[in-house]
Parts: structure tokens; C-alpha cells; sequence
């Protein structure tokens, strides 16, 4: 059984403890009630994450005010590195309304567990980088999955998937 | 060392449009050299840029190299199964005729161990190795964090 194979669980049975980028306690309860958008990235990342990010801020930016009813999250893999400054440093580059989440690798773990995300860490060059699963998670206020948006998903296909979970 | 590294860039500082313009060897061109800032000197920079064959033969680029970073090389960003990994490739194909490029989500100039942070605003040089064209060197201008294009009158959106 691969991760690929299972869908992400309903926010409302997600577990898992972590500290946004300012500092605050999260819980993805916190995340009911409003429509969610989720993606796995790090900071040391300097090709498909801020790529992403500014995939994120154009959708965001093209939705305009209905976007203010998303959560939006990063959510690290590298918590070694990416302390919530760090991640309030690199994420003041893109849409304000993007949160970045980091915490104990133990929870970051379960986290991914519960979206069926994965991670791993690999040693490159003297340091390591990671490589994570790269599209964004889409949850409706409910808390159900609802669709992934791939990596650099044509935005003809990825602004109706959000609008979806925003009606 | 590093003073003198600092100087070099203090002098492509003060030429910022030559990033715009194109470069060439033999039948290779060059423009739209960019990067990203980076958040200190730890994190790895990138390298965007657009590479136009002329001619009728097919060449590759199969090296970069800088002063500002002990370890500039190859990458290519593959998403498989959704998963993202950043392999090292030993050439990007440039097919005679045709425009390649390294662009946000493909193939990278990866920037391992630079010698200081790039700030937006900052330049510096990078030599390009084609296996048929030789080397060329361009300017590469250093944009915000959240670039996502060259910066260029003429550059493609």
C-alpha cells in the first residue's frame, strides 16, 4: 500500500500539533469551517516551492476577495530547518494570506500520514534536500477532501477546483 | 576572496540591463539570466535563463559555473507518482532550431554553497558550458523572492 493509493482524511479526524509562522499554536481544527488549501514544501527548496507558492498567490490574486474565505497552508518537511521566523521571512515574499506551518518532525510525520502525503529526506552535496509530494490538497469547509491540484496545474484547471470549495 | 567577489558584483550592480541582453557563441544565444534572492547564504540559489540554437546541429549545455557558489550545477525538477525530486542532470539538450530553457518547475542552474546571500537588485556573472558553442558567460540579474519571469521589456510572460 502506497500513499498514492489512499485519499487525504477529513480534517475533523486529522491529529496532529504544529506552530504557524507566527509563532501560534495550530490545530487543523482551526481549519473547519472555511474551504482549505494545503501543499507540503521547505524553505531550502529553490525550484518547485516558490514555484508553487507563486502558482498559489496568482490563483489567490485571480480569485480576489472570495480567496479571503480560504485557509491556505504550507506545511513544512523540514523542520530542522525551517523555524516558524524563517518561515514568516520567506513566506512575506507571497500572498499574505498563505500560512506557514512547521513543529516536531513526530507531528509533521502525522501529518503527512493523515493527508497521504510523503517525505523523505536525502543526502546531497554534504547537506540533504527533500523530496515530498507536490500538489495542493483541496478540503471543502466540511473538512472532506475534495481534489488535488497538481504541480504547476494549468490555472484554467486549478481556479475551478478552488471555486469549487469555495461555493 | 570574498572582497574580491563582493567587487565583481558591485560591478555588474551598476550594469543591471545586461541581463536583458542577448549573449552569444557560435550558434548558441542567450538572454533572460535570473535568479531569486535567497534568505542568507545557506539556502541554495537558482538560475533561469533562455538558451536559442541558430544553427542546423544539436548542442547541450553541460556545465555552469560561478564565482558566487562553490557548487553550481545541473538540476531538473521531476514530479513522478506527485512526488517532487530534484535530480542532477549532466546536460540539458539545446536541439538545433530550437529554444530550451531553464525555467521555474524544469530544468535549474542550482547555486550550492554561495559565498554570500543574493539580494534583490544584486548581479553576477555565470559561465555557460555547451558542448559544440563552448562557454559564454552572462549576467545574471538577482529578482525578489517571489520572481517569476526575467524582468526584461521583451521577456516572455
Amino acid at each position: 500500500m502506497t500513499g498514492r493509493d489512499l485519499l487525504p482524511i477529513p480534517i475533523r479526524d486529522m491529529s496532529f500539533s504544529l506552530t504557524d509562522h507566527n509563532g501560534q499554536p495550530f490545530a487543523p481544527s482551526q481549519w473547519l469551517g472555511r474551504p482549505t488549501m494545503v501543499f507540503f514544501g521547505f524553505t531550502f527548496c529553490p525550484d518547485v516551492c516558490p514555484t508553487t507558492l507563486n502558482d498559489i498567490s496568482d490563483w489567490l490574486a485571480d480569485l480576489g476577495p472570495e480567496a479571503d474565505r480560504l485557509n491556505v497552508a504550507l506545511i513544512s518537511v523540514d523542520p530542522a530547518r525551517d523555524t516558524p521566523a524563517i518561515l514568516a521571512e520567506y513566506l512575506s515574499n507571497f500572498d499574505p494570506r498563505i500560512v506557514g506551518l512547521t513543529g516536531r518532525l513526530s507531528e509533521l510525520e502525522k501529518a503527512a500520514a493523515d493527508f497521504r502525503a510523503i517525505f523523505e529526506k536525502l543526502p546531497r552535496d554534504g547537506g540533504y534536500t527533500m523530496n515530498h509530494t507536490a500538489g495542493v490538497f483541496l478540503f471543502a469547509a466540511e473538512g472532506q477532501f475534495t481534489s488535488i491540484i497538481d504541480f504547476h496545474e494549468d490555472r484554467r484547471f486549478a481556479i475551478p477546483k478552488i471555486r469549487h470549495i469555495l461555493t | 576572496m570574498k572582497r574580491l567577489i563582493l567587487a565583481t558584483l558591485v560591478v555588474f550592480a551598476a550594469m543591471p540591463a545586461l541581463a536583458c541582453e542577448t549573449v552569444r557563441v557560435g550558434d548558441i544565444e542567450v538572454e533572460h539570466a535570473w535568479s531569486r534572492a535567497t534568505i542568507g547564504a545557506d539556502r541554495p540559489g537558482v538560475v533561469y535563463l533562455s538558451i536559442r540554437n541558430t544553427g542546423s546541429t544539436d548542442d547541450a549545455l553541460i556545465g555552469v559555473a560561478t564565482p558566487i557558489a562553490g557548487m553550481p550545477m545541473l538540476h531538473e525538477t521531476v514530479v513522478s507518482d506527485g512526488i517532487a525530486s530534484m535530480p542532477h542532470t549532466m546536460s540539458m539538450p539545446v536541439p538545433a532550431g530550437q529554444t530550451a530553457a531553464l525555467a521555474p518547475g524544469g530544468f535549474h542552474g542550482m547555486l550550492m554553497g554561495l559565498t554570500l546571500a543574493l539580494k534583490k537588485g544584486d548581479s553576477f556573472p555565470l559561465t555557460l558550458t555547451f558542448e559544440t558553442a563552448g562557454d559564454l558567460t552572462v549576467t545574471v540579474d538577482v529578482l525578489g523572492m517571489g520572481a517569476k519571469e526575467a524582468e526584461c521589456p521583451d521577456a516572455q510572460p
